[in-house]
């Protein structure tokens, strides 16, 4: 089965129409023709930035990146008066199998400049920092290309359309590194220091790059914005459902007949998003688990409960304390290892962990290892609630979700999420490969 | 190291940033496109560059994954066996690279975190160029392609070919 070819006519295509129905759309003739730019042009020549702010806060749109923060709410922390004032866009998707940032980036690099440009100018900011993840060549060639194109038509640097306003852009590379993804790790990353995340406060909005205030956003946030402008606050808040508004660019993967990126209305069940949308789990077989949010939340099941949760922000953690997280929706069939999911997880988060929490840098190496002989054929019975109980040291409160967090970022609690979501729905199959209950069973020489 | 073209382009990205210490990754790009690694020589030229010491530059690179600390050869093959590669073949994809290169001095081949490609999983990149949807056999098809020069690979950083 190819990739996601598959056209649903429920999906909602906001901010992947142009990408998915234009052609080469990243080119910026191509873009251009498509109505690229129009919004900023409109905002300009309004002049009114207060205005732009009223419409973000009306749209009710909440940021993208996974923490779900209201997003004119952050715009309004911004010290007054306080100069240079800087604007950082999230560009460095690491979480594991999210991956709609990417695309976003790589077909469609002129909405996000655009979006950029509207943003920085509701903030009164003159100079913006795109910083990408280090392995996406093609998306920085593509994006440093439509800068240079941008900059060329007069839509960015000085004096835009003869209005007077500046802005400077730069598109920034990383160098590969997850934890850089937590807004003051990639600030820290962006002054050229490691990616490691800061102690708040301050909030960056308060101090962040060079000590300025710093608005950061993620790039699916920003690339909302030119359509918010365009619909107007209000019309656009009317899509979605309570105070999860608008659409969310979901990536789809796994065992499902058609992965990809879905851009869907909240408000959808689970079950219309995996089977309708994605197309139902590959070769008809029967679902297992998914995890709704990312790689960092708990998951859910096929039980009906689970699989009518409505897509919704503050719902889904009312209900299930799990969250749409990054966006991510990871999706397996029932041939699937619910231990193997989980060592690999822990395993990236061992390896990912910046090294300066201590719960996290020990504890986590030791859930991967206690994970790895679990799911590996050499589990000992009592290694279930060993890994419950080292987890507890990373997380206390083991089975509360989301976590509880004992470290400086929540990257630390992120693998208890699947060491809960194994003991919660698979305990009697956990129990079954280590061996629980039957007698002399298997402890043959692995050390932990 | 940097020769005067490179150091006019090093020199355009310091101008970039409000304080030049923000340079270092892009600079350490360049200099890993340009020498195949990165080498001592050139973080102690990037510490001149932007006014701090080799050993701070050490220490920042060190802490990135892209950067090599040692020739790696002409081609850089990162495997994904992240969850959503895991339960396609993405570790399948990996053991075959890593037995059919092995010992061949022109190929690195690493196991690597989610790539963003879990859509088109298994996913591999050569030199941070994407390639998706693979078997084993189509990825070392893919790595024959960049050995023969069929495929014009980017630089090992990622540089654009
Ligand atoms: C460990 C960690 C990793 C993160 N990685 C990303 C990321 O890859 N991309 C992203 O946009 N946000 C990421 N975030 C969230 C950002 O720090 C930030 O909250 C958010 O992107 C702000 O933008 P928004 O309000 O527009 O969402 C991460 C957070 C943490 C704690
Ligand atoms: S939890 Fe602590 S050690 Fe882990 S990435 Fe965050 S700051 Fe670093
Ligand atoms: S899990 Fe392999 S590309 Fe995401």
């Amino acid at each position: 089965m190819s990739a996601a070819s598959g056209k649903d006519v429920r999906e909602t295509r906001i901010v992947t129409r142009r990408l998915h129905e234009v052609a080469d759309s990243y080119r910026y003739a191509v873009a251009r023709a498509d109505g690229a730019y129009d919004q900023l042009a409109a905002v300009l020549r309004a002049g009114d930035p207060a205005d732009v702010q009223a419409q973000v806060k009306a749209s009710g749109l909440r940021g993208r990146g996974g923490a779900n923060f209201p997003t004119a709410v952050k715009w309004e922390s911004l010290p007054a008066e306080v100069f240079p004032r800087y604007l950082v866009i999230i560009g460095d998707e690491g979480e594991p199998s999210t991956f709609k940032d990417r695309e976003l980036i790589e077909k469609d690099p002129h909405q996000l400049l655009e979006g950029v440009a509207i943003e920085a100018y509701a903030c009164d900011i003159h100079k913006a920092f795109i910083y990408l993840r280090g392995e996406f060549a093609l998306g920085y060639d593509r994006l440093v290309q439509a800068l240079a194109d941008a900059k060329a038509e007069g839509w960015l640097g000085t004096n835009i359309l003869g209005s007077g306003v500046d802005l400077d852009v730069v598109v920034h590379r990383g160098a590969g590194a997850y934890s850089g993804g937590e807004e003051s790790a990639l600030i820290e990353s962006l002054e050229g220091k490691r990616g490691m995340p800061r102690i708040k406060p301050p909030l960056p909005i308060h101090a962040g790059l060079y000590a300025k205030p710093t608005v950061v956003n993620n790039v699916e946030t920003a690339s909302t914005l030119p359509h918010i402008v365009r619909m107007g606050g209000e019309e656009y808040a009317k899509l979605g459902v309570n105070r999860s508004t608008g659409t969310r660019v979901a990536a789809i993967s796994g065992h499902v007949q058609r992965p990809g990126i879905y851009e869907i209305e909240f408000g959808m069940t689970f079950r219309e998003i995996l089977y309708g949308i994605a197309g139902g789990i590959r070769e008809d077989r029967a679902l297992k688990f998914f995890l709704p949010g990312g790689a960092s939340f708990q998951w859910l099941t096929p039980s009906d409960e689970h699989l009518d949760q409505v897509y919704d922000i503050d719902d889904i953690s009312a209900k299930l304390g799990t969250t749409l997280g990054s966006g991510a929706i990871m999706v397996y069939d029932e041939t699937t290892d619910p231990l193997l999911v989980a060592w690999r997880l822990a395993k990236f988060y061992a390896h990912e962990s910046c090294g300066k929490c201590t719960p996290w840098r020990e504890g986590t190496g030791w859930i991967e290892k206690v994970l790895y002989r679990m799911s590996h054929g050499q589990g000992r019975p009592e290694d279930l609630d060993l890994l419950l109980s080292i987890s507890a040291t990373v997380s206390p409160d083991v089975m509360r979700a989301p976590f509880t967090q004992t470290t400086i970022c929540p990257l630390g609690p992120s693998p208890v999420s699947a060491v809960a979501s194994i003991a919660k729905y698979f305990r009697a199959e956990v129990d079954a490969a280590c061996g629980v209950g039957v007698a002399g069973a298997a402890t043959a020489g692995v050390d932990a | 190291m940097f020769s005067p073209e490179l150091l006019v382009r090093a020199h355009e990205i310091i101008a970039q940033y409000p304080d030049p210490h923000s340079a270092i990754l892009p600079l350490a790009h360049l200099a890993q496109d340009h020498d195949g690694w990165l080498t001592n020589e050139a973080m102690a030229e990037i510490a001149e560059l932007v006014g701090t010491s080799p050993a701070d530059v050490q220490g920042v690179c060190s802490f990135y994954t892209m950067y090599q600390r040692r020739p790696c050869g002409r081609l850089v093959v990162s495997v994904c066996t992240n969850v959503t590669c895991l339960v396609v073949g993405g570790p399948e994809v990996l053991a075959h690279l890593e037995a059919r290169y092995a010992g061949d001095d022109d190929v690195l081949v690493e196991e690597v975190e989610c790539l963003a490609a879990c859509g088109n999983a298994p996913a591999m990149q050569v030199n941070y160029e994407y390639h998706e949807h693979l078997t084993p056999e189509m990825a070392a098809a893919v790595v024959d392609d960049y050995k023969s020069g069929q495929l014009r690979a980017r630089g090992v950083s990622g540089g654009t070919p």
